[in-house]
């Protein structure tokens, strides 16, 4: 080993590229009506019809095994229905997170009743899950949450608040981590819980972002009685088990495709100018893309076989996010246009992806605890 | 997986540069000496032979193989023309020319042209020209390209290095007779492209030991009572070096790998336009690091970084591969932009 690394090349399957033309043919129907704006959101925009569309389709769940409804074939596959979907700017965000992230933790941790109540609803892209993990109070350090989860009897209750959860407004279920007994590690007592969000006690208050568009939320939970069949995995062992998660959420084509449409725009602008500067500059940015991807795919090659690509996905992460906040600063160096929400598509690209750029290095995990964990990997902490 | 063929050739080099590619072998090879016992390592293991087909007396590894050996060059700093030998030996062996016993082989480029059997004009800034037997060079004649092999002794050749005192010799050849003459469908272009390749893997195997030589150094250094590793600004800066490193070394990996699949230009040109982007990145930060030593000749870093500085130039820079890669994608248009990412193909 020459460094820490283990990115290895990953082919995708000729199943994998044959689903592909398929995708594209469904979204070529399915995207018709769908308006500019949600375009670009990509991944933050969520039309619960297009997600049943999905669902339809047997594309949800995809790589999970077939015992638990999904289609059981392979990460490869499913990395080609999200990268085709994202760069074509459907609005994914309803199901997203249920079928990245927490389907496969009920599946991995969750009890039998879970699984038959929980997934099938996942599937047909009817069921959406938001994740709780951030408070007022723990951010990057996510180990100083408060939100407490006290055994009484047959349930537990639930006090506390967790913040900036994004789609809690329009999601069934929350999977939170709260805390369940006070420990002497401070990575002791927590435990994950699914959290059916119509139960009494749960507020939930929309956040407003700068763009004006409600994605975040504050959820309150005021004695609220989780009952204790919904804790999942095991008591206490919430931290393993959200750590786990972690590399599901670090390493997928989300992580470098937010401002996809941007330098696709910038193709077209500059298809009828002749400028060497922006021709320049989209073949650069094309560099970026065409390695980023490689290495993306390198990780989902790695989930498919087993292992555990903690470090790569952090690393696939923090370079995906300068890549895609850059795009809009270059999409206004070479075009100098105002962003208008009124204006010309590119205006209006530009006015969505300029404003939420800034959350691509705080979602998931922001870039100074990225780097952490990519400086721990080299042996320097 | 990893071949069993690419796994030998890995711990093959990787033996042979530990052993002899030292500061002392670096510093003698940059005052213009031979390093004799290192390069004959090299033939006995047949490492210069990895694209050479075995018909004609090679390995026949894949492009993959030989990116393998390219990252170690850069990895090492290796004073010698490996990479320019495996390059020669692959365009020999795809005209069916055997390379000749105990040559030293370089690439040409430049102003050539043939004149019955005879090679006039003048190559520039040649690798290793000066301890180069032969050189194989791709003459642009019309339609018809041909791929000549030509002795190298009798000509005239400058002294000229680059910064990182690697001999870049202009020679000239006036009416020399090549040994060898074949018609071959592709022209120099052709030898912009494998020689973007090759220094491709070069520059992301040098990247790689600046990330090695920042990591030990910042453990070692103590400043402020601990070392500065401990030191948040240090880490976030050296987590950003690793991550230009890592993303190098996957571009000239995807770049072997499309050679062996056919050789579209996407793949190469974007590690060429990528590690030219990482250096920028790479060298500040590992400088940086490093403090004052770092910038003294008795330090062994500038022996990655002048390497990677000039590295960077040849073969077309990293402007020069974008704008290649940035013209086809206009050309192609908006609609064909992502199937040519995704196909590999532009």
């Amino acid at each position: 080993m020459n460094t820490p690394f283990n990115f290895r090349l990953t082919k995708f399957p000729n199943e994998a590229e044959i689903l592909r033309h398929e995708v594209r043919e469904f979204l070529s129907d399915a995207l018709k009506d769908i308006p500019k704006e949600t375009r670009a959101e990509t991944w933050y925009g969520a039309d619960e019809n297009f997600s049943r569309k999905v669902g339809q389709k047997g594309w949800i769940g995809l790589n999970w095994p077939k015992e638990y409804g999904g289609a059981g074939r392979s990460s490869m596959e499913r990395y080609v229905i999200l990268e085709e979907m994202l760069t074509a700017g459907a609005p994914v965000g309803a199901h997203w997170i249920s079928d990245r992230q927490s389907g496969p933790l009920i599946i991995r941790y969750g009890s039998e009743k879970h699984q038959k109540e929980l997934l099938p609803g996942i599937l047909k892209g009817e069921s959406y899950f938001c994740i709780g993990m951030s408070e007022p109070d723990s951010g990057s350090d996510l180990a100083a949450l408060r939100t407490k989860a006290e055994k009484k009897g047959n349930i537990y209750l639930v006090n506390g608040t967790k913040l900036w959860t994004s789609g809690a407004h329009r999601c069934q279920y929350m999977i939170a981590l709260f805390k369940t007994s006070q420990e002497e590690d401070r990575h002791g007592g927590f435990s994950q819980f699914i959290v059916d969000l119509s139960l009494p006690g749960v507020t939930i208050r929309p956040i407003i972002d700068l763009a004006g568009r409600h994605h975040f939320n504050e959820v309150i939970f005021e004695d609220v009685e989780v009952p204790e069949d919904m804790l999942i995995g095991t008591e206490g062992n919430g931290w393993n088990q959200v750590t786990a998660e972690l590399a599901l959420e670090r390493s997928g084509p989300e992580r470098y495709l937010s401002s996809y449409i941007l330098l696709q725009e910038l193709v077209n602008e500059f298809s009828n100018k002749n400028d060497d500067e922006g021709v320049i500059e989209i073949g650069r940015q094309m560099s970026h893309l065409t390695t980023l991807r490689q290495m993306s795919v390198s990780v989902a090659g790695m989930l498919d076989q087993g292992e555990n690509p903690a470090l790569e996905a952090s690393v696939v992460k923090d370079l995906g996010a300068v890549f895609e906040q850059e795009l809009p600063n270059i999409a206004h160096r070479l075009m100098g246009l105002e962003p208008d929400s009124n204006g010309t598509d590119f205006q209006r690209y530009l006015a969505i992806l300029t404003q939420i750029s800034p959350s691509f290095s705080l979602r998931g995990g922001t870039r100074e605890i990225l780097r952490g964990i990519i400086a721990r990997g080299l042996g320097l902490r | 997986m990893i071949s069993e063929t690419s796994q030998l050739l890995s711990d093959s080099v990787e033996k042979i540069f530990s052993d002899h590619v030292t500061k002392d072998c670096i510093i003698s090879a940059e005052k213009g000496e031979w390093p004799e016992n290192l390069w004959n390592e090299v033939l006995n293991n047949g490492l210069n032979l990895v694209l050479v087909p075995e018909n004609l007396g090679g390995v026949g590894g894949t492009w993959f193989d030989a990116g393998i050996l390219f990252k170690a060059i850069g990895r090492y700093q290796a004073p010698i023309p490996l990479a320019e030998n495996i390059v020669a030996g692959y365009l020999l062996g795809l005209g069916g020319i055997t390379c000749p016993e105990n040559s030293i082989i370089t690439i040409l480029e430049g102003e050539l042209e043939l004149n019955d059997n005879k090679i006039s004009g003048i190559s520039n800034r040649t690798p290793f020209g000066n301890h180069s037997t032969h050189g194989v060079a791709i003459i642009n004649n019309n339609n018809k390209s041909k791929l000549a092999l030509v002795p190298i002794l009798d000509s005239s050749i400058s002294d000229d290095k680059n910064i990182a005192l690697e001999s870049r010799n202009n020679i000239e050849f006036r009416d020399v007779e090549a040994l060898n003459i074949v018609n071959v469908d592709f022209n120099s272009d052709f030898i912009l492209k494998i020689g973007a390749l090759m220094r491709s893997c070069q520059i992301a195997g040098g990247l790689e030991s600046l990330l090695n030589q920042s990591v030990r150094y910042a453990n070692e250094r103590i400043q402020f009572g601990r070392p500065i590793a401990k030191f948040q600004a240090i880490q976030q800066e050296l987590a950003v070096l690793a991550t230009h490193v890592a993303a190098s070394g996957v571009a000239a990996d995807y770049a072997s790998s499309s050679m062996d699949n056919g050789g579209d230009e996407l793949a190469i040109a974007s590690a060429k336009s990528r590690v030219d982007d990482a250096i920028s990145v790479c060298a500040s930060i590992a400088h940086q690091v490093h403090g004052a030593i770092g910038f003294t000749y008795e330090h062994g870093l500038h022996f990655s970084t002048r390497r990677l500085w000039s590295w960077r130039a040849e073969y077309g820079s990293g402007t020069y591969w974008a704008k290649i890669l940035g013209e086809k994608a206009v050309s192609n248009g908006a609609n064909n932009f992502w199937p040519s990412i995704t196909s590999g193909k532009i």
